[in-house]
């Protein structure tokens, strides 16, 4: 049985129709370094068996970080999903349903994400949410051009204390929207004054909390420097189960929070896909990107909801929308939805102390090692530690003792000055005493 | 008594002196059906002929409207903010979006009168 569909003939024809001498010519923009000048050299086929046992044999060469001892964090984070979640969105209806494009025919759809909306207006502590974005880097990037909008200016203040990833993401957009990032550059050592780099240009101020660097933030006085120079301050938010524990981004006076919402119902998923969450207060509703659902009632009184204030979007809008995002996470949000109501307030109040406490306990245990140093006077559930050796290097040998140490500094800033020796460690509630012990005896060999 | 004029956007100017008085017409309004949003300029703001100088939204599309002719926005019709429906009621009236201080008068003279604006909108339909 033949499984491709086009003869050779069928191929002739169309190259000749567009004028191509051969599908090779149609790569030929593609520099020539990078592409194959042949077959990739592999076996013959082989059996279904021998091919599952084959693959099988490389992935388990693979040190999953759901399994193995994980102190894995910046930006992406481990945490238990219980069952129950995993269970309910693999319901078809949820599963392979795209974005609503009729949508009001999809009343359960509509209804999770405004309950998610709901649950991400009261956790960043913020008038209105949208049905979310793609992630916490692509929501960062929107929200400096929603200040743009709105402020009429052209240039984004961005604190070096911004996960690098969200930097570039947004660096990325700004090009080619023509707006002007400034920054500081790294602030390791938690010194910088972005107040001083706001002028009359200034869109908004770009920072993060809990930090990159895992500082716990209190933004209230640069949210009124902002606010005295008619810019919008933007708070970014890489862990949200911190929201359990600390002050949220609305009460320190965030006009606009873009946060990543994977440490809720979702896995690491390996970097993506995540659920990027965007909030904002009332005022701004019409400038704010993506999708927003909400309630109403039907001619006959019964609750019932919509997508609203289409007339922001792409498919409405055309080239005057607000964003070219006409889609969202949906079976993320879900997730986040589903674990969150799981939790309850209590609960994720629970969950966040947890997280807190393992983390005072590790870097206590931590400390006490020659040649580790904690740069953080305040962390949630993530901080940073000065080694005496490389920690690009300490991380490699941990990993050979099958524990993953955390994340060195300058895997993401490769071209800082001073990173060399840091290395980012997160700790959650699915770290066991016993993998904290690993953590600690692998560190003082490796050390020693 | 105030000259009107019109231009094939469907915007009406009625000029006093050197301040014109722009809205959308009657038919504008009633092609785009319930009102729900307006965004109008800010005071201060230079505009040129023909740039987007107001937004207004309906339950289904939004719409730019275009300034008739260059010049300063001097004031703007703070009464829509609160009821957009008034561009409804009183297009060519009450329901008026801001006031211009017209810099070339001259750019008038290529505006619809009302006599051509009622022959556009026969051809129209």
């Amino acid at each position: 049985m033949r499984y491709l569909p086009l003869t050779a003939d069928d191929r002739r024809e169309m190259l000749a129709a567009i004028g191509a001498a051969s599908v090779d010519d149609l790569y030929r923009d593609v520099p020539k370094a990078a592409r194959l000048d042949g077959p990739v050299d592999l076996p013959p086929h082989a059996g279904e068996m021998e091919v599952d046992r084959a693959l099988s044999a490389m992935a388990a060469k693979n040190l999953p970080a759901a399994v193995a001892p994980s102190f894995l964090g910046a930006g992406i984070y481990r945490h238990h999903v219980p069952a129950a979640v995993d269970h309910l969105i693999q319901r078809g209806e949820f599963l392979t349903a795209y974005t609503p494009y009729q949508p009001e025919v999809s009343q359960g759809t509509l209804q999770y994400l405004f309950e998610f909306q709901t649950q991400v207006a009261m956790l960043t502590g913020s008038d209105v949410a949208n049905a979310s974005m793609y992630d916490g880097a692509t929501s960062c990037a929107e929200a400096v051009m929603m200040a743009c909008r709105i402020t009429k200016r052209r240039k984004a203040v961005i604190s070096g204390s911004l996960h690098p990833h969200y930097h570039d993401v947004t660096a990325t957009s700004a090009k080619f929207f023509g707006v002007n990032l400034v920054s500081p550059g790294p602030d390791f050592a938690g010194t910088e004054d972005l107040a001083a780099l706001i002028d009359g240009d200034t869109a908004c101020v770009v920072v993060q909390n809990p930090d990159f660097f895992g500082r716990v933030r209190d933004f209230t006085a640069l949210s009124e420097a902002c606010q005295a120079a008619g810019a919008l301050l933007v708070v970014v938010v890489t862990e949200m189960v911190s929201l359990g524990l600390i002050k949220s981004p609305g009460e320190m006076g965030a006009d606009i929070v873009a946060a990543e919402g994977q440490s809720l119902g979702n896995a690491m998923n390996f970097g993506g896909p995540t659920v990027g969450v965007m909030t904002t207060r009332q005022k701004y509703l019409r400038q704010l990107p993506g999708r927003l659902v909400g309630e109403t009632a039907d001619a006959d009184g019964r609750r019932g909801y919509v997508l609203t204030l289409s007339t922001r979007e792409q498919h409405i809008r055309r080239d005057k929308a607000t964003s070219n995002i006409c889609t969202n996470s949906g079976l993320c949000a879900l997730a986040f939805t589903i674990h969150l109501t799981l939790l309850g307030e209590v609960g994720f109040k629970r969950l966040a102390g947890l997280n807190h406490a393992a983390a005072v306990k590790l870097a206590g245990r931590l400390t006490g090692i020659e040649g580790v140093e904690l740069l953080n006077d305040t962390y949630f559930n993530e901080f940073t530690l000065k080694l005496a050796k490389p920690a690009a290097d300490v991380v490699e040998d941990l990993a050979g003792k099958g524990v993953f140490a955390g994340v060195p500094v300058s895997r993401l800033l490769p071209n800082a000055e001073g990173v060399e020796n840091l290395l980012l460690v997160a700790v959650t509630e699915t770290n066991t005493a016993e993998e904290m012990d690993r953590l600690v005896s692998g560190l003082e060999e490796v050390l020693r | 008594m105030a000259t009107v004029k019109y231009t094939k956007e469907h915007e009406w100017v009625s000029i006093e002196g050197d301040t014109g008085t722009v809205g959308i017409t009657d038919h504008a309004q009633e092609q785009l059906g319930d009102l729900v949003f307006i965004e109008l300029p800010e005071v201060g703001k230079e505009l040129g002929q023909g740039d987007e100088a107001a937004v207004v939204e309906s339950v289904k599309a939004a719409s730019e409207v275009y300034a008739p002719v260059s010049g300063e926005v001097t004031e703007v019709n703070e009464a829509l903010n609160d009821n957009p429906a008034l561009v409804n009621s009183e297009a060519e009236t009450g329901g008026w979006m801001f006031k211009i201080k017209i810099a070339d008068p001259s750019q008038l003279d290529a505006l619809m009168d009302e006599a051509s604006y009622r022959e556009l909108l026969k051809e129209i339909d």
